[in-house]
């Protein structure tokens, strides 16, 4: 029985419990389970392929990306049955491995989306870009990758979401320098925000509070960002022996 | 002209500068001596004014207006040239005839505005001429505001030609109200080093039916030509665009580009045809149907906007 004056059990921010997904016959993710605590900084580690995106998409709601079995809980309520739109309208949101570009839409606007009005030159000073450069040009193919990376990543800043989506913020041909990114995180994490921040890098990872890693859409080690990094270096990942997480 | 009538001409021209503000004109144009310009409602001519070294002579005709525009040689026209057309009347026919000649290293900018906000069976028909000399240089934009009821046929025509390093840029927008029934058929034959880009932008409505030829014939060695056509369509409207370049020299540099996002039960067609009669021409095409791309979608409703706002937002970009 709970007694008055009891501390309520703290609910997390995000809960994944138990998910397996499935495109047609093939298994990305395996009764995968994590969740995450409000202003957490989450580094999500794994080989190619191991189902780091795909989750990003369960989380976000994507079309054609709802669990096959097992559920998704943000702030305590199932969010399953939501669209992409009314997770973010929840405080859901993420930064695209590579994201898309748009014609006729400028920078200035692409960052005041819902917020019209907004000065955002900001944002773009804290991904490394000068707002001046920057605002009037069109998110379009004109932007290098680096570029248009850095931008997706303002965006994300300017909506100051309860949880951050970043996947592979640091891949891409023109390279976000390992710096700048901590940077962001760390504004991030300023900001109140939570990040579940997928990467590669070890050196990214270590700026975390908990890290984790995936292997064949599975957890197999979780804990302190050196934790995780010793584990899989030394590839002991008992899911795969080591092979897939070599690749780390 | 009796007093009667010149009142008359002062209403119309009135109630056409105030639908020409309305379309988002500029109405200080009209009073100052440094632009040119030229307005007719139906075939009225309300106004006209020329400058030095760009003469603009324009006479009524028993159905619309016959016009002739000369930059002459070496004038580099600093103001752009107003051309404002329209019926204000839910019906009538206005047939515009243009002649327009830029000389050699002239250049000139004209923005017209054509306006039919009340149109329930308007018939607008454009046929222009435009000669453009060695090293001249001519943009043109044009928009067109249909009103609300779609009873209205735009039949624009030109053809055009391009001397040795002349440049031509066109851009004909047609994105707010209805388009009724649009039949575009432009033709631009490039000389040696001539630069040309015809842009147009068209949104359809309910029934509106859009047809969209534009043609580039590349004649001169290093000419260069793009077609750039962005079509937005909702509900039952149709469309069918025809890009066409011709590769007929050598160095010439052709590209077509043309994208149409349906919605609805809209039906939209790409035809681009490619013809290089020189090998050492090249001329590429890209064209790209569909429904608004799903990624641009997620991607902004993973910034909080509804599906519905999601599409306007990537609908109004690609139009921009
Ligand atoms: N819709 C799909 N249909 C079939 N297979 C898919 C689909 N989506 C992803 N996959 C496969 O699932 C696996 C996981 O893909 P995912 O993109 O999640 O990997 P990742 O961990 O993000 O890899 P990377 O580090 O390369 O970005 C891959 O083998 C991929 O080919
Ligand atoms: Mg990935």
């Amino acid at each position: 029985m709970t007694s008055i004056g009891e501390a309520k059990e703290k609910v997390p921010l995000l809960e994944i419990k138990g998910v397996t997904f499935h495109a047609g016959d093939k298994g990305i993710l395996n009764e995968f389970s994590m969740s995450m605590e409000v202003s957490e900084v989450h580094a999500l580690l794994g080989a190619n392929g191991t189902g780091k995106s795909t989750l990003a998409y369960l989380i976000m709601g994507c079309e054609g990306y709802s669990p096959t079995s097992g559920e998704i809980r943000f702030e305590g309520k199932a969010i399953n049955d939501l669209r992409i739109h009314e997770r973010a309208q929840l405080g859901i949101t993420m930064a695209w491995q590579e994201p898309v570009r748009f014609e006729g839409i400028s920078v200035r606007d692409y960052l005041s989306l819902k917020q019209e009005g907004t000065d955002s030159s900001g944002y773009l000073e804290m991904v490394g870009l000068s707002a001046e450069l920057y605002l009037g040009r069109m998110v379009d193919k004109c932007l290098s990758g680096g570029e248009r990376k850095r931008i997706e990543l303002a965006s994300v800043l300017a909506l100051h979401p309860k949880l951050a989506i970043l996947d592979e913020p640091d891949s891409g041909i023109d390279m976000l320098s390992t710096r700048d990114i901590i940077n962001v995180i760390n504004i991030f994490r300023e900001n109140g925000s939570s990040v579940l921040l997928i990467t590669h890098r070890e050196e990214i990872a270590l700026i975390s509070d908990k890290a984790s890693q995936i292997c064949r859409g599975k957890i197999v080690c979780s804990g302190s960002p050196h934790e995780v990094a010793e584990y899989y270096k030394a590839g002991k990942c008992l899911v795969c022996d080591g092979k897939v997480c070599a690749y780390v | 002209m009796s007093v009667t009538e010149r009142y008359a001409l002062m209403y119309d021209l009135d109630a056409l500068m105030k639908a020409f503000g309305e379309a988002g004109g500029d109405k200080g144009i009209l009073a100052s001596n440094e632009i040119a310009h030229l307005v007719a409602d139906g075939h009225k001519l309300l106004s006209m004014r020329s400058l030095e070294g760009l003469e603009v002579d324009a006479r009524e005709t028993l159905t619309g207006i016959s016009a002739k525009v000369t930059v002459k040689e070496g004038i580099k026209i600093k103001n752009p040239v107003h051309l404002c057309f329209g019926i204000l009347h839910k019906k009538g026919t206005q047939k515009i005839r243009m002649d327009v000649k830029l000389e050699k290293n002239s250049s000139a900018r004209f923005i017209a505005h054509c306006i039919f906000p009340k149109a329930e069976k308007v018939k607008h028909i454009m046929d222009a001429v435009v000669e453009l000399g060695e090293g001249a240089e001519m943009r043109y934009s044009e928009t067109h505001f249909h009103g609300l009821y779609g009873g209205i046929e735009v039949v624009p025509k030109s053809v055009v030609t391009v001397a040795r390093n002349g440049r031509y840029f066109t851009d004909f927008t047609l994105i707010t109200g209805r388009v009724g029934k649009l039949d575009i058929d432009y033709s631009v034959e490039a000389g040696e080093n001539a630069v040309t880009e015809l842009t147009a932008r068209v949104f359809g409505h309910a029934n509106d039916n859009i047809k969209i030829k534009e043609k580039v014939i590349l004649a001169g060695e290093n000419s260069r030509g793009l077609i750039k056509t962005r079509v937005a369509l909702e509900d039952e409207a149709e469309a069918e665009v025809t890009g066409i370049t011709e590769g007929n020299a050598a160095g010439a540099r052709g590209h077509v580009d043309c994208m149409e996002i349906v919605k609805d039960n809209a039906v939209a067609k790409a035809i681009p045809i490619v013809n290089v009669t020189n090998p050492l021409a090249k001329v590429t095409h890209e064209a790209a149907i569909g429904s608004v791309d799903k990624r641009q979608m997620e991607t902004l409703m993973a910034h909080g906007l509804t599906p519905e706002e999601a599409v306007d937002v990537i609908v109004k970009g690609i139009l921009k």
